[in-house]
C-alpha cells in the first residue's frame, strides 16, 4: 500500500481500509471536518465496516449507553422491560459534534474501549478553534487522526471499500507478523516526533498489520509501515524531528547501555532480509515529515496556551449554580432559598413509586410526591472575569506617565463595569507592593483609590507581581477567572527582600513571572517607558503575555490596546 | 472480558507497582492516587491488580461480600448461604455516575414489578472489602467526592430515603488516576489517599520498545504470553500473602517513629495522617521484603509516595513536590547509605 500521490484523501481512503480490517484494534477515527459533502463521503463509507453503526451524541446519558429500565414500556405493560445500552455489543459508534464531548462521556467511552469489547469510535469533530476539540482521553485511543478542513470537494472521490478483499484481509490479519525491528523503529520514530504516549506506536503497528493483511502479505512491509506512520504518528507529532540526530538519548538520560544501539546494530547486519537492508528509520521519517502540517509549531503553541490558560478541560473556569447559565442535568436536592425546582424531572422521579405509595398512603390522592423526588435545576456559567491591574508607582514611572496610566485604568474600569468584570488594583513602589483595592465591581471606589495613588521611590517589580499572584490565586478559589495586567517601565531595582540590588531584583521578577505562568493565569504587559525596554519584553515572554510598548500612547490608545489583548 | 494484562509484565513504573502492592498487603494504608500522562499504563496497572489480588472468602449471595453469615446486613435477601471464594472486587466508579448508583437506592425493578420496597445496593456495597477505582478522579463531580470522603472516613454507608433506613459496611481501598493537566484535585480528597505516585512516559528508548513488544506479544500470542507471566504473577501473589502474615509481627522501633515524625515536621504536612501512612507503608514494605523490623531505608523508600501529596502548595516552587520531598528526606535521614 504505497501512496501514489501524497494527498490527504488517499490517506483517508487507506485509513478507512485499515479500519475496516481491524475496527476494534485501531480504536477508530478522529475526523476533524465541518459537516459537508467532503465529510459525508467519509461517513457514507462507514457502512462498509464489519460492525453495526450506532449514533451517539455528546450529551448522551448513562441509560442509553449502558442500558437500563425502559420506563415507558414498563409502566404501560406493568411488566419490567429492560433496554440494552448502545455499548452492550461491539459497534461502530459515530459521535457527531465530538468537540462538545464532556470529560465524563470521554472517560466512559475510553473505559468501554479499554475493556476490549470491540468498539470502534468515529469522532466527527467540527471544532472551529484549535482549542475546541475532542478530549485527549479519546484522541489518544483512536489510531487515525484526519483533518479534512482545508480539503476542497473537487479533490475527493467516493471511497471504495471492497468487501471481498477486506474479508480476506480480516482472515489473514491474525497471521500477519511484524519483525522485532519494526517495533523498535516505530517506537524510536514516535520519540523523535515528540509523541509521548505509548499507545501511538502500538496503534501504528496495528495499522501497519492491517495494511499488510490487505496487501495479502504475512509480513509487514515497508510500504505498510510508511502508510501507518503517515496515518498514525505524523498527525500526533509535537516537534520537528530533524533537530535531533541522536534522538534516543534525551539530555537528561544516562547514555544508553553499552550494547550496540539497537537501531544501528541491526541495520548493519541481516543484509538478506527485505526490511533490514533499507535504512527504515529514514524512510519512515521522510514519510512522517512529508505529512507534518506546515504550521505545526503555531498550532502547538495555540494548544498549549489553551491548556495552560485556566482551560483545564472546563473544570476551573466554570462554576455551577442554579440561577443562570447553560442548563446541566438536574439533581436531587432540597428546596432551599434560591433553588429552582425542575418539575418534569421531579414528576419523572416520582412516577415509578406511585403504586407503592398509593398502597401505603392513608390519603386518597392522585399524585404522591415526597421530598426525595425533588429535583433541582442546575446551571453552569462562565465565571466572572477579574482584571488585576499591577501599576508601577515608582519614581521613574511617576515622572513620565503615572497620570496616563491612571487615565487608562479609569477607561478600562468603565469598560469593565459595562461588562460586569471585577477589578483589583495593586500598586508597587519604594520597598514593596500593596493591594490598594481587593476585587470589586465598585467603580467609584476604584477611582477614588486610584486618584490617591502617590508616586515615587524604587521599582519593586517582583513584589508587585507577588501580590498580584496571591490575589489571583485567591480569586480563582472563589470562582473568578483572573487576568493580570502589568503596567510598568520595567526597570526593576528592588528585590523581593527589599534590598536595592538590580541583578537580584530582575531575577526575582523573573521567578515571580514564571510562577504566574505556571499557575496558568493569562497576563499582559504594558510598557509605559519612554522607549521600549528590552528586559520588559523578556519578562513578557516569561509570562507568556502579549507585550504592548506604548512609547507615546495616550490613555485612549492604551485602553484599546489592552482590550484588544484581552479579547484576543 | 479476556484476562487483563499481567501485573508482573508491566515494564518499569516501579513506584506505581510498589504502591499498589503495599496497599494489597495492608489495605489500611488507604488507597493510591496515580497521576500522570496519557498512555503510561495507569489503567492497565489497576486492571492487572484486580487479577493479581488473592481471592477473598465471602457469603455467595451477600451484596457486600461479608465474610460470614452473621456479618451479612439484615436487608439482604440471601438466596445462598454458602461461603465461596471470589476474586477481590475491583469496582469502577465512572465519571458522571449518579448518587443513587454510588450509595444504592430503592430497587426500581422490584418496586415496579412486584410493588415491594427493597434496597438495591450501589457501587459502595459492591466495593466492600475490595477496591474502588476512579479513573479521571480529578474530574469527578463535587457532590460525589463529598460522598466518597464521608464513606471512606467512616467505613460505613448510610442510606436514608423513601422510608428506608439502611446501613452497611463499605471499607474499600480507593484507587484514583488522572491527568493533572485537566484539573486539580481538592486537597481534602488528596489527603484521603494514602499514597500518591506520579507516572511519566518512560524516557529510555529500550524501555519504550520493551513496553511495545510485550503489549504486542500479549495481543498476537496471548497463550504463550500468559504462560510466561502467569507464574510470575503467582509468585508475587504468594509474596503478598506471606507479607500479610508477616505484617502482624512486624516491629517498628522508636527511632523509626521519630524519623517519620521528623520528616513530616520538616515538610510541614498538615495533620498526623502523614506520619501514620508513612509508618504503615514502611511496615508493609518491610514485610514484603521479608525483613524482621522496619528500618530507615524502608521509610526512605516509601516517603515520596506517602508524603508527596500532603505538602502545602507553594506557587513559587517550580521543582514540584517530588523534588521537595526527596530534598527533605536526604536532609532528615541523611544521604542514602
Amino acid at each position: 500500500m504505497s501512496l501514489p500521490d501524497n494527498s490527504v484523501w488517499t490517506r483517508v481512503e487507506i485509513g478507512l481500509n485499515a479500519l475496516a480490517v481491524d475496527p476494534a484494534g485501531l480504536g477508530g477515527l478522529w475526523l476533524r471536518a465541518r459537516s459537508g459533502p467532503v465529510r459525508d463521503r467519509v461517513t457514507e463509507a462507514l457502512g462498509a465496516l464489519p460492525l453495526p453503526l450506532k449514533r451517539l451524541h455528546p450529551s448522551i446519558g448513562d441509560e442509553q449507553l449502558f442500558g437500563g429500565i425502559d420506563l415507558t414500556a414498563t409502566l404501560s405493560s406493568g411488566k419490567l422491560v429492560e433496554r440494552a445500552g448502545l455499548l452492550a455489543e461491539p459497534a461502530v459508534l459515530v459521535l457527531p459534534m465530538a468537540e462538545r464531548t464532556l470529560p465524563g462521556l470521554a472517560a466512559r467511552l475510553a473505559g468501554a474501549m479499554d475493556q476490549g469489547t470491540g468498539h470502534c469510535l468515529i469522532a466527527l469533530d467540527e471544532g472551529a478553534e484549535p482549542g475546541e476539540t475532542l478530549p485527549e482521553a479519546l484522541t489518544d485511543r483512536l489510531a487515525l487522526h484526519v483533518d479534512l478542513d482545508a480539503l476542497p470537494y473537487g479533490e475527493t472521490d467516493p471511497i471504495v471499500l471492497e468487501q471481498a478483499a477486506l474479508a480476506a484481509a480480516r482472515e489473514r490479519l491474525p497471521r500477519v507478523r511484524a519483525a522485532g525491528k519494526v517495533l523498535e523503529d516505530l517506537t524510536l520514530l514516535a520519540v523523535r516526533l515528540g509523541v509521548h504516549s505509548l499507545r501511538a506506536p502500538m496503534l501504528a503497528l496495528r495499522t501497519a498489520r492491517a495494511l499488510a493483511a490487505i496487501a495479502g502479505n504475512d509480513e509487514v512491509a515497508v510500504d505498510d509501515l510508511t502508510a501507518a506512520v503517515e496515518l498514525v504518528l505524523a498527525p500526533r507529532a509535537t516537534q520537528f524531528p530533524e533537530s535531533e540526530p541522536e534522538p534516543d538519548q534525551p539530555p537528561d538520560q544516562d547514555p544508553t547501555p553499552p550494547e550496540p544501539d539497537p537501531e544501528k546494530g541491526e541495520q548493519d547486519e541481516g543484509e538478506s532480509q527485505s526490511l533490514d537492508d533499507i535504512p527504515l528509520q529514514d524512510i519512515l521519517l521522510e514519510a512522517a515529515k512529508a505529512t507534518l502540517p506546515a504550521d505545526l509549531l503555531a498550532m502547538l503553541a495555540a494548544k498549549r496556551a489553551n491548556r495552560g490558560g485556566g482551560g483545564s478541560a472546563g473544570a476551573g473556569a466554570k462554576h455551577k449554580g442554579n440561577r443562570r447559565g447553560r442548563p446541566i442535568p438536574s439533581r436531587r436536592g432540597r428546596l432551599e432559598t434560591g433553588a429552582r425546582l425542575d418539575v418534569i424531572s421531579t414528576l419523572r422521579a416520582a412516577a415509578p413509586w406511585q403504586t407503592i405509595r398509593k398502597q401505603e398512603s392513608r390519603f386518597e390522592r392522585s399524585l404522591h410526591i415526597r421530598s426525595d423526588d425533588f429535583r433541582i435545576k442546575r446551571f453552569e456559567e462562565k465565571s466572572d472575569r477579574l482584571l488585576i491591574f499591577v501599576v508601577d508607582a515608582s519614581g521613574s514611572a511617576a515622572m513620565t506617565r503615572l497620570a496616563e496610566a491612571k487615565g487608562a485604568v479609569e477607561i478600562l474600569l468603565a469598560e469593565a463595569y459595562a461588562r460586569r468584570d471585577h477589578v483589583a488594583l495593586v500598586a508597587f513602589r519604594n520597598e514593596g507592593a500593596e493591594l490598594l483595592l481587593p476585587p470589586t465591581r465598585s467603580l467609584v471606589q476604584t477611582k477614588r483609590r486610584l486618584a490617591a495613588l502617590p508616586g515615587g521611590g524604587g521599582t519593586p517589580l517582583a513584589a508587585g507581581l507577588k501580590v498580584a499572584l496571591e490575589v489571583a490565586i485567591q480569586s480563582k478559589g472563589r470562582g473568578m477567572t483572573p487576568t493580570v495586567a502589568l503596567m510598568t517601565d520595567g526597570r526593576a531595582n528592588i528585590a523581593l527582600d527589599g534590598s536595592a540590588n538590580r541583578a537580584l531584583a530582575a531575577e526575582d521578577a523573573e521567578r515571580m513571572a514564571t510562577a504566574i505562568r505556571l499557575q496558568g493565569f493569562p497576563s499582559l504587559v504594558i510598557d509605559m517607558g519612554q522607549r521600549p525596554e528590552r528586559s520588559l519584553k523578556a519578562l513578557a515572554d516569561t509570562l507568556g503575555a502579549p507585550y504592548i510598548p506604548l512609547p507615546r500612547a495616550d490613555a485612549n490608545r492604551l485602553s484599546s490596546a489592552v482590550s484588544a489583548a484581552l479579547d484576543a | 472480558m479476556t484476562q487483563p494484562f499481567p501485573f508482573s509484565a508491566i515494564v518499569g513504573q516501579e513506584e506505581m507497582k510498589q504502591a499498589m502492592i503495599l496497599t494489597a498487603i495492608d489495605p489500611g494504608i488507604g488507597g493510591v492516587l496515580v497521576f500522570g500522562d496519557r498512555g503510561t499504563g495507569k489503567s492497565t496497572a489497576v486492571r492487572a491488580l484486580a487479577a493479581l489480588l488473592p481471592p477473598i472468602h465471602a457469603v455467595a449471595s451477600c451484596p457486600v461480600n461479608s465474610p460470614s453469615l452473621d456479618r451479612c446486613p439484615e436487608w439482604a435477601h440471601l438466596t445462598s448461604t454458602e461461603i465461596v471464594k471470589r476474586p477481590t472486587p475491583v469496582v469502577d466508579l465512572p465519571l458522571g455516575v449518579t448518587e443513587d448508583r454510588v450509595v444504592g437506592a430503592l430497587d426500581i425493578e422490584k418496586a415496579l414489578s412486584s410493588g415491594v420496597k427493597a434496597f438495591e445496593p450501589g457501587l459502595l456495597a459492591r466495593a466492600n472489602r475490595g477496591y474502588l477505582y476512579i479513573d479521571e478522579v480529578n474530574l469527578l463531580e463535587d457532590h460525589i467526592v463529598d460522598l466518597l470522603l464521608d464513606v471512606a472516613q467512616s467505613g460505613e454507608n448510610v442510606v436514608e430515603r423513601e422510608g428506608l433506613s439502611i446501613r452497611h459496611p463499605a471499607r474499600f481501598v480507593l484507587v484514583g488516576s488522572g491527568n493533572p493537566e485537566e484539573g486539580e484535585l481538592r486537597p481534602q480528597l488528596l489527603d484521603r489517599f494514602g499514597l500518591s505516585v506520579e507516572v511519566t512516559s518512560p524516557k529510555d528508548i529500550d524501555t519504550r520498545i520493551e513496553v511495545i513488544r510485550r503489549r504486542d506479544t500479549y495481543e498476537t500470542d496471548f497463550e504463550g504470553f500468559m504462560a510466561k507471566w502467569r507464574p510470575e504473577d503467582a509468585v508475587l501473589r504468594d509474596r503478598i500473602l506471606a507479607a500479610r502474615d508477616h505484617l502482624k509481627a512486624m516491629q517498628s522501633s522508636d527511632d523509626v517513629l521519630r524519623d517519620c515524625a521528623e520528616l513530616c515536621v520538616a515538610l510541614g504536612s498538615d495533620g498526623l495522617r502523614g506520619e501514620l501512612t508513612l509508618l504503615k507503608a514502611a511496615r508493609a514494605l518491610a514485610a514484603f521484603e521479608g525483613a524482621d523490623k522496619v528500618t530507615r531505608e524502608h521509610v526512605r523508600a516509601v516517603a515520596p509516595s506517602a508524603l508527596r501529596h500532603r505538602l502545602r502548595r507553594d506557587p513559587l516552587d517550580e521543582a514540584g513536590s517530588t523534588t521537595r520531598v526527596a530534598r527533605v528526606v536526604d536532609e532528615v535521614l541523611g544521604e542514602p547509605a
